[in-house]
């Protein structure tokens, strides 16, 4: 089979699993409505406005770090793949690269982002 | 190819071959194409269901084990229905809808977490021909496709109106994007010592030396990575802080009941296995038997027992492997959690890359300091 078709097969199958038990799960299962029953479980006191809410800064700037990093691992996946013909020069250039990165790293630690407070 | 010169009963890749020019044949490419795509489908889900049944039940077992308790033992023989009868009970339970909650999105989230499980699991080389999805960018196809699983998370948390859940989504949401970077990086290091990302051919290059010896001290370190990292991503063990029940209720599924839980129950034991078959894949030679160099007749011996249980002989190590290190030790704080990542194993691994670049490029590999015994063409 082709890529594509490869992939479209796995796909259907994971979304027939979720959509197949759902259904057959809703047909089968009773239904009791009930005010008190939908109420958000926050340990048994009732809930004191909405959840959407503000959250720790924290996490924004460790998903900012990743970014960062990630989009290093898009542009290194390809190099590790040859890096075998390109030889010492491969070395040399990705030396460069994650030194700049490793600095961008350094830098924020520096500044106390990781460190959780 | 592989080149064997015997036939191999118990491998399925004859039956596979059988079938598909049975449909080549009497059908038309399309449809022949269509009707493959139908019986991969329904084998990939009654095996992605099977492994999710067993391994619920290993894991109650193991874990009654660990505590010195007996665990599920009423229902059949030593128990083993129990989690049939689990599943069957989870599906006749009502579907609860929770007051001013995101409808779509609770409704999405379950189908994010199921089809980036199904995509990570498609790639996983059973055995001999018992892949799915086969692509030649197979490491960052997976890479890529494990990480969509944090969406349907987030999204779980987010749309539950509930407090704890959302904490819980936001801790799942670092931990899982720090630790995404080792096991990314933990891969990388092996696709460089390989020089390539295609499943099959990595398993194929591990015939007479595993890629956890090959590129010996770089590549110990990238599995020590490649584990931590997996069982930081799949939320267990002693980094299970998205749902520490002490402190969060159940963390980001709260809120689900029936079904709608047991899909994020079947997605978490799932990815355990996916994580611990990749780890075996790439580092301790997939579904290829041990063959060592020189004992011609041990290795011919060797090829007898099927590629599939080779692999699930290996994969089972690990998840035992896995459980051991779940029930041994103490959570960790989110700070310290978050610091393992980003001051040990984020800046070891880069200078770990580096090594390992050195190694392929001096040739100090084991491969390549004895090629007459381990080179593979």
């Amino acid at each position: 089979m082709s890529n594509l078709a490869q992939f479209l097969t796995v796909l259907i199958a994971g979304l027939v699993l979720v959509i197949a038990g759902v259904t057959i799960a809703k047909l089968i299962s009773p239904i009791s409505k009930n005010f008190q029953k939908g109420e958000p479980y926050e340990c048994g006191l009732p809930t004191h406005g909405t959840s959407w809410m503000q959250f720790r800064v924290g996490y924004y700037l460790y998903a900012i770090l990743f970014l960062m990093f990630d989009v290093e691992t898009i542009f290194l996946f390809p190099w590790s793949t040859v890096v075998r013909s390109l030889g010492i020069m491969g070395l040399v250039s990705i030396l460069i690269f994650i030194t700049i990165l490793g600095l961008g790293l350094a830098y924020a630690w520096r500044k106390g982002i990781l460190k959780w407070m | 190819m592989l080149l064997l010169n015997y036939s191999q009963p118990l491998e399925l890749s004859g039956i596979i071959e059988s079938v598909d020019t049975f449909l080549r044949t009497n059908m038309s490419p399309g449809w022949a194409t269509f009707v493959e795509g139908v019986i991969v489908c329904v084998a990939i889900l009654a095996l992605y269901c099977i492994i999710a049944l067993a391994l619920i039940y290993i894991e109650r077992k193991i874990t009654a084990f660990f505590q010195a308790r007996l665990g599920p033992n009423r229902l059949g023989p030593y128990g083993v229905i129990q989690s049939i009868a689990d599943m069957v009970k989870i599906l006749i339970k009502e579907i609860i809808h929770i007051n001013r909650s995101d409808k779509f999105l609770f409704y999405a989230a379950p189908f994010f977490v199921i089809v980036s499980s199904f995509l990570a699991f498609g790639v996983i080389p059973f055995g001999i021909d018992l892949q799915a999805i086969d692509f030649n960018i197979g490491v960052f196809f997976y890479t890529a496709a494990s990480s969509i699983g944090i969406i349907g998370v987030l999204l779980a948390g987010w749309s539950s109106n509930n407090k704890y859940s959302m904490l819980g989504a936001m801790r799942s949401g670092a931990q899982f994007v720090s630790y995404e970077l080792s096991a990314g990086f933990a891969l990388m290091t092996i696709v460089v010592l390989s020089g390539t990302m295609q499943f099959s051919e990595l398993v194929e290059g591990q015939r007479y030396c595993w890629n956890l010896f090959n590129g010996h001290i770089s590549s110990i370190i990238a599995f020590i990575i490649f584990m931590i990292s997996g069982h930081a991503e799949t939320n267990r063990g002693p980094f299970d802080l998205p749902e520490a029940e002490s402190e969060l209720t159940a963390g980001y599924h709260t809120e689900y009941s029936g079904l709608t839980f047991g899909f994020f129950y079947l997605a978490e034991y799932l990815n355990m296995f996916i994580y611990c078959s990749i780890a075996t894949t790439v580092f301790l030679g997939g579904w290829m038997p041990i063959q060592i160099p020189g004992l011609d007749a041990l290795n011919e011996v060797m090829w007898y027992i099927p590629s599939y249980v080779w692999f699930f002989g290996k994969t089972g190590l690990l998840i035992f492997l896995s459980l051991w290190v779940r029930w041994s030790f103490p959570r960790l704080r989110i700070d310290h959690l978050l610091n393992l990542e980003w001051k040990y194993l984020l800046p070891i691994n880069l200078v770990n890359l580096l090594v390992m670049v050195v190694i392929v490029l001096t040739d100090t590999s084991l491969a390549g300091l004895f090629p007459s015994l381990l080179a593979t063409n």
